[in-house]
């Protein structure tokens, strides 16, 4: 009986183990081979069949790219339009999402409902309009135009993430700080904020990856102040292999740093997008 | 004095996130059925949506946009609750396997699109290892109109690479919200890891798959760029030709005309879905 419930067990273990490792190169394979294909020389592009060891390591096809027309400037705008929606969407989010964490209040039904319909919405059913009223805002291929769409994205996952981290910092402490003389807001600065931070900071980095990703409005509202993404789509179909494969790889690397970074969050900021 | 400030103070803690919601999502919802549905004399008309339906690519849209989904969500869902299931054992090693699957949660569809790109193009890594296996000694064009089947199974892989991460992460969220009483409940009857599965988590998941597939699929509608990335042109898909009518057309009417449907195929697909399930909304929100 022992030795074919351990043989049982073992067998377990081993099928276990294999799904888990099967199921970790079919997520990491394409990674392995963009990077490849991206450290190559630009005619190792054209090669066949292609080896599968970095045997050719170069920085040739990465060089190029980075140089090519627009390139850096479209990273640069990337960045600032991330950061502009970090900005902004916590700006925004944040109190509204203490306010659903903290309070009881009429209509606060109705509220989280709306924010739940508010992330359905099409990118396209916002750009494009957008994109028509820009036109005569003068904010048309310009990076405020492009933040304001993606804190618009943002907005609803960021209040409702934040609403999350605030109910998890006890309310407590804060009445005791209330109780001890401070005031509402300096019991939010002093007690809750430090406590939130390290959430806050993954809401922040979640917001990051939503706006650097984004291709859609980006590629609408932007003629010559392009987005890495918009940059790379509008150029996709007359750009040489090399240059989609180094643009591919460019925008994956922040997607490796950042999911490590917050991998503790994970389920709280992508597990919880719809309730 | 303070009860009255404690009344006022959420509602003035959400002044802004309304007026910036009303502003940048509200309004514009509104302009796009005015572009999709105005005549240029501001009387109301059908003929953007005509034009639309008359296009040769309207047709083709339509249909590859409803295949991809077809094949790609129940791909996803059936890889994604592996994943969940895998990790949620608890085995030695399964955070760093949990950031592992949950990577391509940060990739762009764009981005996913380039990466299978460089395997499944002519002289790619798939015909590489093809060839080194003996099965082709030509490359095979995956990425052919000749080959539009092949072509299409390119973006439901590259796709299904992709989403499956978000999918996982939900269903994860949903099991570890699971009492473990009931897991040990169903040992305590003898049931073997299958049953288990089927008749005891299954169904206490439900509340998290409805959630994977209304988001995976209001995805699924919108899916573009991995298109554009893979095929080109040469399969067309409605948030693709809403991008074509407004980029390389001018035209923000019939562009408005494809965003207004996708919201409508949207909408019907979430009201599908909760009445498919049938999940109250105490049931819903025990998460």
């Amino acid at each position: 009986m022992p030795s074919t419930l351990s043989r049982r067990y073992i067998l377990g273990r081993v099928s276990l183990y294999g799904g888990a490792i099967l199921l970790a190169l079919w997520t990491l394979a394409p990674l392995y081979l963009i990077a490849l294909a991206a450290f190559s020389t630009r005619q190792a592009t054209f090669q066949w069949p292609k080896p599968f060891l970095p045997t050719d390591f170069s920085i040739d096809t990465m060089q190029f790219f980075v140089n090519s027309r627009g390139v850096l400037d479209s990273v640069r705008n990337s960045i600032i339009v991330a950061l502009l929606t970090i900005a902004g969407s916590l700006v925004l989010g944040a109190p509204g999402g203490y306010a659903l964490a903290r309070f009881r209040f009429r209509g606060k039904e109705g509220i989280s409902l709306g924010l739940l319909i508010s992330k359905m919405f099409p990118t396209a059913i916002l750009s494009i309009p957008l994109a028509v009223t820009f036109l005569q805002l003068d904010l048309y291929d310009s990076l405020w135009g492009v933040a304001l769409v993606h804190i618009a994205m943002a907005l609803p996952f960021v209040i409702i993430v934040t609403a999350g981290i605030f109910v998890g910092v006890p309310r407590d402490l804060e009445e005791v700080a209330q109780t001890l003389g401070c005031n509402r807001l300096q019991a939010f600065l002093r007690v809750v904020l430090p406590l939130a931070l390290p959430g806050l900071a993954a809401a922040a980095i979640f917001t990051f990856v939503i706006s650097w990703n984004e291709v859609f409005a980006a590629t609408i509202l932007t003629l010559r102040n392009r987005t890495l993404p918009a940059q790379v789509l509008s150029g996709l179909n007359d750009s040489p292999l090399y240059y989609r494969y180094a643009g591919g790889f460019f925008m994956i690397v922040p997607a490796l740093i950042f999911i490590f970074l917050i991998r503790r969050y994970l389920l709280n900021l992508w597990g919880n997008i719809v309730r | 004095m303070r009860v009255k400030s404690e009344t006022i103070l959420p509602y003035s803690l959400l002044v802004p996130t309304l007026i910036f919601v009303i502003l940048l999502i509200v309004v514009p919802i509104g302009q796009a059925f005015l572009l999709a549905f105005q005549a240029p004399d501001s009387s109301f008309t059908f003929a953007h949506f005509q034009k639309m339906a008359n296009d040769t690519s309207f047709g083709d849209a339509l249909r590859f946009t409803f295949l991809l989904l077809i094949f790609i969500v129940p791909m996803q869902v059936v890889l994604a609750i592996i994943m969940a299931l895998l990790i949620h054992t608890r085995f030695k090693g399964h955070t760093l396997f949990l950031y592992i699957y949950a990577i391509p949660l940060a990739i762009s569809d764009l981005a996913a699109g380039i990466a299978w790109l460089s395997i499944f193009t002519e002289r790619g890594y798939l015909n590489s290892i093809l060839n080194q296996l003996g099965i082709f000694d030509k490359p095979f064009l995956f990425l052919s109109y000749q080959n539009l089947p092949a072509m299409f199974g390119t973006i439901v892989v590259a796709e299904s690479w992709r989403a499956t991460a978000i999918v996982m992460t939900i269903l994860l969220a949903g099991l570890q919200v699971i009492p473990r009483d009931y897991f040990e409940a169903a040992d305590v009857f003898g049931a073997t890891t299958l049953k288990r599965t089927l008749f005891v988590v299954l169904p206490l998941l439900r509340p998290s798959l409805q959630n994977a597939l209304i988001i995976r699929t209001i995805f699924a509608f919108q899916t573009f760029a991995v298109v554009f990335a893979l095929a080109g042109r040469v399969i067309p898909v409605l948030a693709g030709e809403s991008y074509n009518w407004y980029v390389a057309n001018r035209n923000p009417n019939i562009a408005a005309a494809y965003a207004v449907l996708v919201l409508i195929f949207t909408v019907a697909a979430t009201w599908f879905y909760l009445h498919f399930f049938q999940t109250s909304a105490a049931e819903a929100g025990y998460d």
